[in-house]
């Protein structure tokens, strides 16, 4: 047993570290997100140059072979300085679905384009009353000679406004919450009969509506088997979440360190307030609930995620817990930041936004928290037995 | 990072499996499990046996220690699968007083004398330890005790009054914090640390009674009594610092989490039994929540404390983190007992389940549930309180 990265993950660490400290200090970040794109190109082609867009893909095809735990360093770093950079969106999920399920035809083409950072992806599955079930697909796919014929809309697409391809799920079978029938299309996002609304997120990352009317796509996008997508598209989501609870931790660790720092500065009755024990129990708390996101975390990461039952009740077990640790540490945050909390011009309120957008991200705290209740207590009968032992 | 057990653990871990079924006697296990539940005193054989059993193998009675000093050395994987093996299969815990908090002390402070004096009765189990510590002016500020020792010629002539002592009423010896110089400038600089026979004359122990009527306590009074300087640990006046590494010790293995583990399981299977609107109570959303919410807890907690053992074995001896692990395991602690409680809806209120004609009464699981959480209201307070926790990573974590 060991919590120890590997040389190579020490050498992933440092570098993603050192990227963020000298292209994302505040004022840079301020910019780019005020920007009318909403991120910086140039950092997408440096993320190419140091090889962090190959980071999940398999060696065969360019990548480094990464696993959950490399996904975890990088985004963890990011976190901590809110790069908003389409990293999750493109690399992590698309990226994912198309290695888990592209032909290899696919894989070929589609693959090393993403990792010199020519092609950018977003995946398309939220749709208005599908909140975060993944298996609520209305959009659909006709057949209509050699292509599909697809129509529908899709709700709140990170990094679609950067992408030059969408994965769309759509329904090819079945009723509208049937986990089989659902197939995914890889297509152009610049194809007739998609319509992007783009828009920029509360905390500053841009996702878009999109309004799929008579999109014509041929066979050859359909990505993986037709109907069959659902386990792939829970898997890959899985994986992301994971890459989004690593996100909060970092982002945790900002507001634990970055409260706790302000507390010692801000002088209120002639002292420093975290010479307040009110004060003090508070950021011990924040420190707590920090430490608690990150060993579940590490609990997620380490899991046996090859097999579908640990991988679900890992994920979900890690995104419910890191879900009340981000209102917790969020909120406390603010709180003790007081007036300087609330506003836009200091930095704590964006990281708070920012974590409680995770919470939402791939479904929130109650979501998780059902889904687990489900997975790990649906085995246990009722008994009449009596159980002859103490509970101590 | 891998948690991944390797192949030597897998064999460790059924080493330890298969030495507990051939090894740990069914009727200590039964008797233990039928006097809790019957909320009867546990006899000092109960208490040990286990222990004696594991002190004549490999020194797995002290899987902290270094082998040097007859421990385990297990390394923090085979500590941690220990553990959970002995909680599995419902072991009586080690009494932490030899083992976890007076043995570091003697082995990392004491002279040769000492080591050999005490440290072979303590792996073994034959000798029993209490601790020393609290006294009724002295909670939370350990360091304003006031019981007194002073020397005279080989001698210390200790008086005062320790209190919380628990076990004590079988205790041999005990580990005490005393003043040696009232007038130093800190109350932290006058104390030392003393090893105080408990058969030495003037030594009184009075039973104090919790409130589910367990005696696990007791007032200890020192009136005149002898103690050779020999029994003095370290240097005089320097037993505080002795004291804080005796504490950052306990905390270590105050989490609990195995047991913890093992709690929710039967909270599960009780719950199965238990009916609430004409459904079993597992079923009931409400509380199928409150046990999920507990296992992502103790999960988070187990890694936490994973984390820990990972960083001790890397050298770094347990710190101010293990409050963390105090704070939490307890937080835990409680709240399965009130679980446990809560399972068994209007059976939670005959007293040890027992009617005055000494007939039993209710489903067996449920006799002495309440005495249980009644009895766990403790964890928070002992130890050092969750509030005085709070306050030491204020300080030496986050430097506040």
């Amino acid at each position: 047993m060991n919590f120890d990265y590997t040389e190579e993950q020490t050498l992933l660490d440092n570098m993603v570290t050192s990227f963020v400290r000298d292209n994302y200090d505040w004022d840079t970040r301020c910019n780019i997100v005020k920007s009318e794109e909403g991120w910086k190109e140039e950092n997408w082609k440096q993320f190419a140059e140091l090889g962090l867009l190959g980071v999940p893909f398999e060696e065969a095809y360019g990548g480094l072979g990464g696993k959950a735990t490399d996904l975890m360093i990088v985004m963890e770093q990011f976190g901590k300085g809110l790069v908003v950079e389409p990293y999750l969106p493109t690399v992590i999920l698309a990226g994912g679905l198309i290695s888990k399920l592209g032909s290899e035809e696919q894989k070929n083409s589609i693959i090393p384009e993403i990792i010199s950072g020519n092609v950018r992806c977003a995946f398309a599955y939220a749709e208005p009353q599908s909140r975060f079930d993944l298996n609520d697909v209305k959009t659909s796919a006709v057949l209509n000679g050699d292509d599909y014929v697809l129509n529908g809309f899709k709700s709140v697409v990170f990094g679609a406004g950067m992408a030059s391809h969408l994965i769309i799920s759509a329904r090819t079978e079945g009723e509208q919450r049937s986990e089989s029938g659902i197939t995914l299309f890889i297509v152009d996002t610049k194809s007739e009969g998609l319509t992007l609304q783009n828009y920029p997120t509360i905390d500053e990352y841009r996702a878009s509506e999109i309004i799929i009317e008579n999109l014509k796509v041929s066979k050859d996008s359909v990505l993986g088997e037709v109907n069959m997508a659902y386990d792939a598209i829970e898997e890959i989501v899985d994986i992301s979440t994971i890459a989004a609870c690593s996100e909060a931790v970092g982002i945790l660790q900002v507001l634990k360190d970055s409260t706790t720092e302000y507390c010692k500065n801000r002088k209120q009755f002639g002292q420093s307030i975290a010479k307040n024990q009110v004060i003090q129990h508070r950021l011990v708390d924040m420190m707590i609930e920090y430490e608690q996101a990150k060993s579940i975390l590490y609990m997620a990461v380490t899991a046996d995620l090859t097999n579908s039952d640990d991988r679900r009740k890992a994920v979900s077990a890690a995104k419910a817990r890191i879900g009340k640790a981000i209102k917790f540490v969020g909120e406390s945050a603010i709180q003790l930041h007081g007036g300087m909390g609330v506003v836009d011009e200091y930095m704590v309120s964006h990281y708070f936004k920012r974590a409680t957008m995770i919470g939402v991200l791939f479904g929130n705290t109650d979501y998780h928290m059902k889904r687990y209740m489900t997975l790990t207590q649906s085995g246990i009968s009722s008994s009449d037995e009596a159980i002859s032992v103490s509970v101590t | 990072m891998d948690t991944a057990f390797s192949q030597e653990d897998l064999k460790f871990q059924s080493e330890i499996k298969e030495f507990i079924k051939s090894n740990y006697p069914q009727e200590l296990r039964d008797s233990i499990n039928s006097k809790r539940r019957l909320g009867k005193e546990l006899s000092r054989e109960d208490l040990t046996a286990w222990h004696k059993i594991l002190g004549k193998h490999n020194g797995w009675s002290a899987p902290s220690w270094p082998k040097q000093y007859g421990g385990a050395e297990f390394t923090p994987t085979q500590k941690y699968i220990f553990e959970q093996e002995c909680a599995k299969a419902e072991c009586q815990y080690i009494m932490p007083f030899g083992i976890n908090m007076v043995g570091p002390v003697i082995y990392t402070f004491g002279n040769e004398e000492q080591k050999a004096q005490h440290l072979p009765g303590i792996l073994s189990g034959e000798v029993f330890w209490c601790q020393g510590y609290s006294e009724p002016g002295s909670g939370s500020d350990l360091a304003s005790l006031k019981t007194s020792a002073v020397k005279e010629g080989d001698h210390y002539i200790v008086n005062g009054q320790k209190t919380w002592t628990t076990m004590a009423q079988y205790a041999d010896w005990i580990f005490c914090l005393v003043r040696t110089n009232p007038d130093a400038e800190k109350p932290q600089q006058g104390i030392s640390f003393l090893l105080i026979d408990m058969k030495t004359p003037g030594v009184t122990v009075r039973p104090i009674k919790l409130m589910d009527g367990s005696h696990e306590v007791n007032e200890t009074w020192f009136d005149n009594v002898k103690v050779p300087v020999e029994n003095l640990i370290g240097q005089e006046n320097m037993g505080w610092t002795y004291a804080k590494f005796l504490l950052a010790h306990e905390r270590s293995g105050i989490a609990g989490v195995a047991r913890s583990k093992k709690a929710i399981e039967r909270i599960k299977q009780i719950a199965s039994s238990e009916m609430s609107y004409g459904e079993p109570l597992i079923q009931d959303p409400a509380f199928k929540a409150k046990i999920a919410a507990a296992e992502l807890e103790l999960s988070a907690l187990e890694y936490t404390e994973l984390r820990t053992l990972a960083k001790d074995s890397a050298g770094k001896g347990p710190g101010p983190e293990s409050s963390l692990l105090k704070i939490k395991g307890t937080d835990i602690q409680q709240a399965v007992t009130e679980l446990a409680m809560e399972a068994v809806g209007y059976y939670a209120n005959p007293h040890l389940g027992t009617t005055l004609s000494n007939e039993y009464v209710g489903p067996d699981y449920a006799t002495n549930l309440s005495g249980t959480y009644f009895n766990f209201r403790k964890a928070s307070i002992y130890g050092g309180s969750n509030e005085i926790q709070r306050n030491i990573i204020a300080k030496m974590v986050l430097g506040l």
